[in-house]
């Protein structure tokens, strides 16, 4: 290369440039999702694809977005993240656990881009977190399966041993032993967020031991086939309605309700006002619903759910309230008390009662 | 813990109903093997079964309606593949992955309309008298049909490969290509329909994870089966039987560790989990490990063939 030419290429790079960065500051803002599994899971993607959709159709040509579906947690992760902050993308939500260093990793390299990383508990100046209370839907869950059960076995499918999944587990088992003091849980720690196949099979192995009540912390709608086949056997969608298997064995659902917080944390970005927060929103606040009780549920057990419902979301009432132990017997909290959220977000502990060990 | 819980006949006949779809899937690949064609795109042509047989039968209400189609969209994929790398010479690596890549998306699109919708049950094969039998006959009588042909396919795959004078063509074509064109042996043909024929199979693994096993349709649903079946056949050193026994320890110890977490078995759920990948190939290197110093892979596994060369 000449100097001619080198001269040529680096005015041609400046001018390139100049109009590229004309481009990002008058052009519609872009946003990027990077998720777990597919769209199409039926349950923690799909919610979150739903909320990218209403955000698109609030904000209209304002905004453009894109996503990744089915991306690893790991390296992987990193340069997808990469890729779309070098595309261009101001604002990015990482949505899954696993996402949480590479989301930070990647924050450093791009300190104008602002990173919005689900269910994680690391910040930085560009990096918020974010995640909805989902044991309060967990301890409505419970007290319906603790009513419901008739072999007072509930099958528990756990993704990954992290805070979230163990603040679920707890959650159930307080208040499924609050309705009936001899109920069991059985823990299938599946490691996977979503393999239909082996979710399947970890319901048909619960069912076979003789659980009545499955619970899934897992995304796909296996688990409700499988509890549909065996019959007898009642199941909550997770993360979405799951409808489609509702009277039964759906009686009920959690589901995630992300767009008016995407709807906010975009509307920041464009008036120059995004801060690193650490947004942790429950039934009161909305983003997370508790989906239509359905008529297989006796109309008192019914009624109870939704009384504790709305004494969750007035805030009268706390999921983890004491007197509770931790599963070696240990104090936890006294009388009355009420956990911290900065123990329930490092939750590693099982309460009493539960049997098995959380791997590590 | 409470080992009682879990009954042992319950047992077996999940882990056959849970291998299927890996013998089938395995089988077809090691027939492609066989023949010299790498085709890393396994998971994707059961993808692309698992939603045409869902799709089929849902709209026919014929299960087997089904099967036979994803038997056709999974060869359809395959044959892709196969006038990528056999004619265009294009590298069977790459265009492999990609085919998987390529699977997963357009069974996505197929399966856009069919999400949510349950699919017509597959009935159980009546075998008359043996059902009846105590023990037996629920542990190994009483599946659907899928159960038996992929095992009466393990057969007719070692019987084709060892006996006929097709599977020595075959097999030929797989260990030296050249040789095999020298003879009058038409190479890429007989390529071609190996690799149709592992795509047929991927394809009914496949439907056989959407119509049976789940049964219900969900992107990216095969979760891995694919890369799973692969790793078979070549831990099962490219013979038909140990491909059945290696997707009966893996399909039977993913199946039996589940049972155990759910029992409370106090053994670290870490080791569980992995329990499966591990005992299936220390088994599978341990039995190929005997044979001491056969080069068992086809001798131009992955290597481009063009009769000009």
């Amino acid at each position: 290369m000449n100097r001619r030419t080198l001269l040529g290429a680096t005015a041609a790079t400046a001018i390139l440039a100049a109009t590229g960065a004309f481009a990002a500051a008058h052009g519609p803002l872009k946003v990027g999702f990077i998720y777990v599994g597919p769209v199409g899971d039926g349950g923690w993607t799909y919610e979150h694809d739903q909320a990218r959709q209403k955000l698109l159709a609030h904000f209209g040509d304002k905004i453009e977005t894109v996503y990744q579906e089915s991306v690893p947690e790991g390296a992987d992760a990193e340069r997808v993240m990469t890729q779309m902050a070098l595309s261009g993308v101001k604002l990015i939500f990482t949505t899954s656990f696993g996402y949480m260093d590479p989301t930070i990793n990647v924050a450093a390299k791009f300190p104008d881009v602002k990173f919005e990383h689900a269910t994680g508990y690391k910040t930085a100046d560009n990096v918020a977190v974010y995640s909805a209370r989902f044991y309060e839907g967990r301890a409505i869950q419970g007290h319906i399966a603790g009513r419901m059960t008739k072999t007072n076995k509930i099958g528990y499918i756990a993704s990954f041993p992290i805070p979230e999944v163990i603040r679920g587990i707890n959650s159930a088992f307080i208040h499924a032993k609050k309705a009936n003091p001899d109920v069991q849980f059985n823990v299938i720690w599946a490691y996977t967020w979503f393999d239909p196949a082996k979710e399947a099979d970890a319901a048909k192995a619960l069912i076979e031991q003789g659980a009545d009540v499955i619970l899934q912390h897992t995304d796909s709608t296996a688990p409700q086939a499988a509890a549909q086949a065996a019959g007898n056997v009642i199941t909550f969608g997770q993360a979405s309605d799951m409808g489609e298997y509702a009277p039964s064995p759906r009686v009920s659902s959690i589901i995630d309700n992300w767009a008016p917080y995407y709807i906010a944390r975009t509307q920041a970005v464009i008036d120059g006002t995004w801060q690193s927060a650490n947004t942790w929103d429950g039934i009161g606040a909305g983003m997370v619903g508790i989906g239509e009780i359905t008529d297989a549920v006796h109309e008192d057990v019914k009624a109870e759910a939704l009384a504790l419902k709305d004494s969750i979301a007035s805030g009268a009432y706390h999921p983890f309230t004491g007197p509770l132990n931790k599963q070696d017997g240990s104090a936890w909290l006294a009388e009355g008390e009420v956990a911290d959220d900065g123990t329930l977000a490092g939750m590693d502990f099982y309460v009493e009662g539960v049997t098995g060990t959380i791997p590590n | 813990m409470n080992l009682g819980a879990i009954d042992p006949v319950l047992l077996i006949a999940s882990l056959m109903v849970a291998a299927t779809p890996i013998i089938l899937a395995a089988l077809g690949e090691l027939v492609v093997e066989k023949s010299g064609v790498l085709n890393l795109g396994v998971e994707g042509m059961m993808i692309t079964g698992a939603i045409c047989g869902f799709a089929v039968a849902v709209e026919t209400g014929s299960p087997v309606l089904g099967f036979v189609l994803a038997a056709m969209g999974g060869a359809a994929l395959a044959l892709i593949f196969a006038l990528l790398t056999q004619y265009l010479l294009s590298n069977q690596v790459a265009t492999g992955l990609a085919l998987t890549l390529f699977g997963l998306g357009i069974s996505a699109m197929i399966g856009q309309a069919y999400r949510g919708v349950k699919p017509p049950a597959t009935a159980k094969l009546n075998l008359g008298p043996l059902g009846d039998i105590p023990v037996l006959g629920r542990m190994v009588f009483s599946h659907d049909w899928v159960v038996y042909f992929a095992l009466v396919l393990v057969a007719g795959v070692w019987a084709f490969l060892k006996y006929t004078r097709g599977g020595l063509i075959l097999r030929a074509v797989g260990e030296n290509h050249d040789a095999a064109h020298a003879l009058g042996y038409k190479v890429v043909r007989i390529r071609l329909a190996a690799i149709a024929f592992g795509g047929a199979c991927a394809g009914m693994g496949g439907a056989y994870v959407s119509l049976v096993r789940v049964p219900q349709w969900t992107d990216g649903m095969t979760a891995g089966a694919g890369w799973i079946a692969l790793a078979i056949v070549v831990f099962a050193s490219w013979r038909a039987g140990r491909v059945l026994l290696g997707a009966y320890l893996f399909g039977g110890i993913s199946v039996l560790q589940l049972n155990l977490q759910a029992a409370g078995v106090p053994v670290p759920v870490e080791i569980l989990s992995m329990s499966p990948f591990v005992v299936t190939i220390i088994v599978l290197v341990f039995i190929s490990a005997r044979q001491k110093g056969a080069a068992v892979a086809p001798a131009a596994l992955g290597r481009i063939f063009h009769a000009s060369s």
